[in-house]
This record gives C-alpha cells, sequence and structure tokens, in this order.
C-alpha cells in the first residue's frame, strides 16, 4: 500500500512539473509551435509568398519577367497589354493624355472611387483631398499636393491617372502594382468630384441636405 | 497458498482500479487541454525582423488594411506588402534608420524580408480570404484586435471547432461590408437576429459544413 501511494505521488508531481513547465493556454511565447507528425500538415507544395529552395532567387512567388506584362489583371475584362486610352491614360499612339475618363463614370464607379481613394490616397491628401493628411499632421511628410489647388483641376484626366500610376516625382511613387486600372479611374472620378464640391455653392446641395451643412 | 499470493494483492484490484482512473483522468485531461491549437498557437508572438507596429499605422495614423494587404478582396491569401508599398511613406518618412534598413535593402534590390509567418492554416485546409471579407467577415474574426497589436500575436486558435463555431450560425458574426476593415465595430444589440439573418439571407451565405467545404 505504501508503495501505492509513493507511486501516485509521484505521477500527480509529473503531472504538476509538466503543468509547470507547459504553462496555461494562451501564453505568449516567441518560438514556433511545435508540430508533430506534420507531413501532412505542411505539404511540399508551393505556396505564395513563402521561402522556396526550388526557385533560383529563394522565392515561391515569382516577379514578373523583365520586359513582360499581364495579359490581364483580375476581373478586369480588357487586354491590360494594349496601349488604350483607357490602359495609358493616352490618346492611342501619341503622348498627349485624354481630356475625359474614357470609361463610363457611373454611381458604382463614383463609389468605387470614393472606397478606393480612401484606402490609398486619404492617409496623405486628405478625406476631402486639401493635402493635409495624417502625414502631413505629424509632420511626416512637408510637401504634399493639394488636390483642390488650380494646378490640380486644369490638368487633365489622363494626367491625374498617370499620376496615381506612374507617382509624381520627387516624392510620390506609383500605385500601379497596388490600384487596378479600372480603379484608378474610379478614383480619377472621385478626385474629381471632390474638386467640383469644393467649389460648390449652397444653391447646388439638393434642398433636403442643406440642413445637414454648416 | 499464501506463500504465492502474499496478503497486500487482496486490495490488487481496487489499486488498478482507481490509479487508473487517477492517471487515466490525469493523462486524458492533459491532452485535451494541451493538444489543440488553443495551446499550441495562440499566443504566438515571433520576434519580425522588422519591428513593424499595426497599432501604429493601423490605429494611430487609421491606415485600411487595404492599404497594405491590397489583394486580399480578391485573392484566396492576404498578401504581405511589397516593400515598395512600404516605401510610398519611408522614401520620406525615417528615410534613414536603421530599424528599415531591411525594407530599404528590399526594395532596392528585390531581397524578401524574412517575415515570419503567425497564421498557419494546415495545408490541407483550402481558406478563401476574398470570399470571407466580402461576405462580411472581418479581420477582426480570426486575427483578433491586430489594429491594437505592437507585435501580432496569434489570438485565435483558427482549429476546426473555431472555423464550424461561424460556418453553424454564420449570422451571429457577420457584418455589414463597410465596417469588415474596421475591426473596432461592435455589433449593435441584438444585430445577429436581425441585420445579421438578413445579410445571410440577402447575400444567399450557405457557409456548409460538410468536409469538401474545407477540405479537397
Amino acid at each position: 500500500m505504501r508503495y501505492f501511494f509513493a507511486a501516485l505521488f509521484g505521477f500527480l508531481l509529473l503531472a504538476l512539473t509538466v503543468f509547470g513547465i507547459a504553462g496555461r493556454r494562451g501564453t505568449d511565447f516567441r518560438k514556433p509551435p511545435l508540430e508533430i507528425f506534420d507531413d501532412m500538415v505542411r505539404q511540399a507544395k508551393l505556396r505564395p509568398q513563402v521561402p522556396n529552395s526550388f526557385m533560383a532567387d529563394g522565392r515561391s512567388s515569382q516577379a514578373h519577367v523583365a520586359g513582360t506584362v499581364a495579359q490581364r489583371i483580375g476581373d478586369h475584362g480588357n487586354d491590360t497589354w494594349q496601349g488604350t486610352a483607357e490602359n495609358t491614360g493616352m490618346e492611342p499612339g501619341k503622348t498627349n493624355f485624354v481630356a475625359t475618363i474614357p470609361v463610363p463614370v457611373t454611381a458604382a464607379l463614383m463609389a468605387r472611387g470614393r472606397e478606393r481613394y480612401n484606402i490609398s490616397c486619404l492617409p496623405c491628401h486628405s478625406a476631402t483631398g486639401d493635402g493635409n493628411g495624417i502625414t502631413k499632421k505629424i509632420g511626416a511628410m512637408p510637401v504634399v499636393a493639394n488636390l483642390l489647388d488650380k494646378n490640380a483641376i486644369i490638368i487633365p484626366d489622363g494626367q491625374v491617372f498617370h499620376i496615381i500610376g506612374q507617382g509624381k516625382a520627387p516624392n510620390m511613387q506609383g500605385y500601379a502594382a497596388n490600384i487596378e486600372i479600372n480603379d484608378r479611374w474610379a478614383i480619377v472620378a472621385y478626385v474629381r468630384s471632390l474638386q467640383r464640391a469644393r467649389f460648390a455653392t449652397l444653391e447646388e446641395v439638393p434642398a433636403a441636405d442643406r440642413a445637414t451643412l454648416k | 497458498m499464501s506463500d504465492i499470493f502474499p496478503k497486500w494483492t487482496n486490495k490488487l484490484p481496487a489499486m488498478v482500479i482507481v490509479g487508473g482512473m487517477i492517471v487515466g483522468g490525469v493523462v486524458t485531461a492533459g491532452i485535451t487541454y494541451y493538444m489543440t491549437p488553443k495551446y499550441a498557437r495562440v499566443g504566438y508572438t515571433p520576434v519580425q525582423p522588422v519591428a513593424f507596429s499595426h497599432a501604429i499605422h493601423a490605429d494611430q495614423l487609421g491606415l485600411d488594411c487595404r492599404y497594405c494587404h491590397n489583394g486580399v478582396e480578391k485573392s484566396w491569401y492576404s498578401n504581405v506588402p511589397a516593400a515598395s508599398t512600404c516605401m510610398n511613406c519611408h522614401n520620406q518618412v525615417l528615410k534613414d534608420d536603421p530599424k528599415l534598413a531591411l525594407v530599404r535593402e528590399s526594395a532596392a534590390t528585390g531581397k524578401p524580408v524574412p517575415w515570419v509567418q503567425i497564421h498557419k492554416t494546415p495545408d490541407f485546409v483550402y481558406f478563401n480570404h476574398a470570399v470571407h471579407v466580402n461576405r462580411g467577415v472581418s479581420c477582426v474574426h480570426c486575427h483578433g484586435p491586430v489594429n491594437k497589436m505592437d507585435e501580432v500575436r496569434h489570438s485565435k486558435s483558427l482549429g476546426m471547432s473555431f472555423c464550424l463555431e461561424c460556418h453553424r450560425d454564420p449570422a451571429a458574426k457577420i457584418r455589414p461590408n463597410e465596417h469588415v476593415f474596421n475591426l473596432d465595430w461592435q455589433a449593435p444589440e441584438g444585430f445577429a437576429k436581425s441585420g445579421g439573418a438578413k445579410l445571410v439571407k440577402d447575400w444567399n451565405v450557405h457557409p456548409g459544413e460538410s468536409c469538401s467545404v474545407c477540405h479537397r
């Protein structure tokens, strides 16, 4: 009987030690989680953006071959490699920018433009477009273009499109990799509406909405 | 006979039963408690090569999740941003800070920043980010309040029971699409019954519980 209790005591001591070392659920830890028998959990297949020794540069997601472009991106039904006004913002075969947006401007495009503007442009150019976004407020970027300025208003739509995609030296980098072509035109439409709104008069606001303004 | 079986053996059956129950109980409890992602993964906070703070970028500065994770609405996986995306601001902000050396090097040479992946579903699970975020499932449901984290921490188990909890009752968690990337959004009282149920119906959400929904 003595040995029985001794063995039981030993076992409980062991269990307590395990608990003491392993700790409770949800404790923060730095080392990667332990995975036992992980041959199905981590299969030998390509996953995006992870190291991969098969490729020469060690990555699973490969960059475009130099000098090539994607034929189509996403559900954009336009052949993006063609030099159309929609793709380049320029008149086909020329270097001057198209004056107006070459895609149909609908309420849906405008709503999309507002959403995309608020994601990618608002941090610097602010919700109204006046260039007083958070980056200027915290003093991180001294120079941010005011989109309601005359210089931004007189340029053709195609040039606004071009700046979104290719950036504007010296400070703004291009967003071609982050914003799809359709969305760039949507943003152009929305920026135009911000500029229009800046110089609107009270009489142009629908009577029902005037009370909401000061 | 007493020479073969000493007297203490009379208590042997009781010892085996009681001992077996105690040992078996403790071992079962231990396995139940420890051998699950709730223990194995929750709390994983690796040291990242660049001390990127979501709390500063998403919460203080108010950047939308999609400024960096710009593919999440179109793709099955949520991309880690290219270093060029960081450089959109950091070509001016902290442009010579040694903490950002790896990012600058990556943008200049194409050498990836060796970020440590935290949320890793098993390879036999086919989770699709786009279909979730486009139908009212917020980042916060699976990743926790990332916008408050200085270091990203694995905060939900992402085990199978975690997925099924929502797949069995999507109305309880679903939210309007405009609040998917607003991680601080709180559903109004009773939203699941009225608004949530309506979204499930309007969007024709049938998450499914059969194996092949997630395992192919």
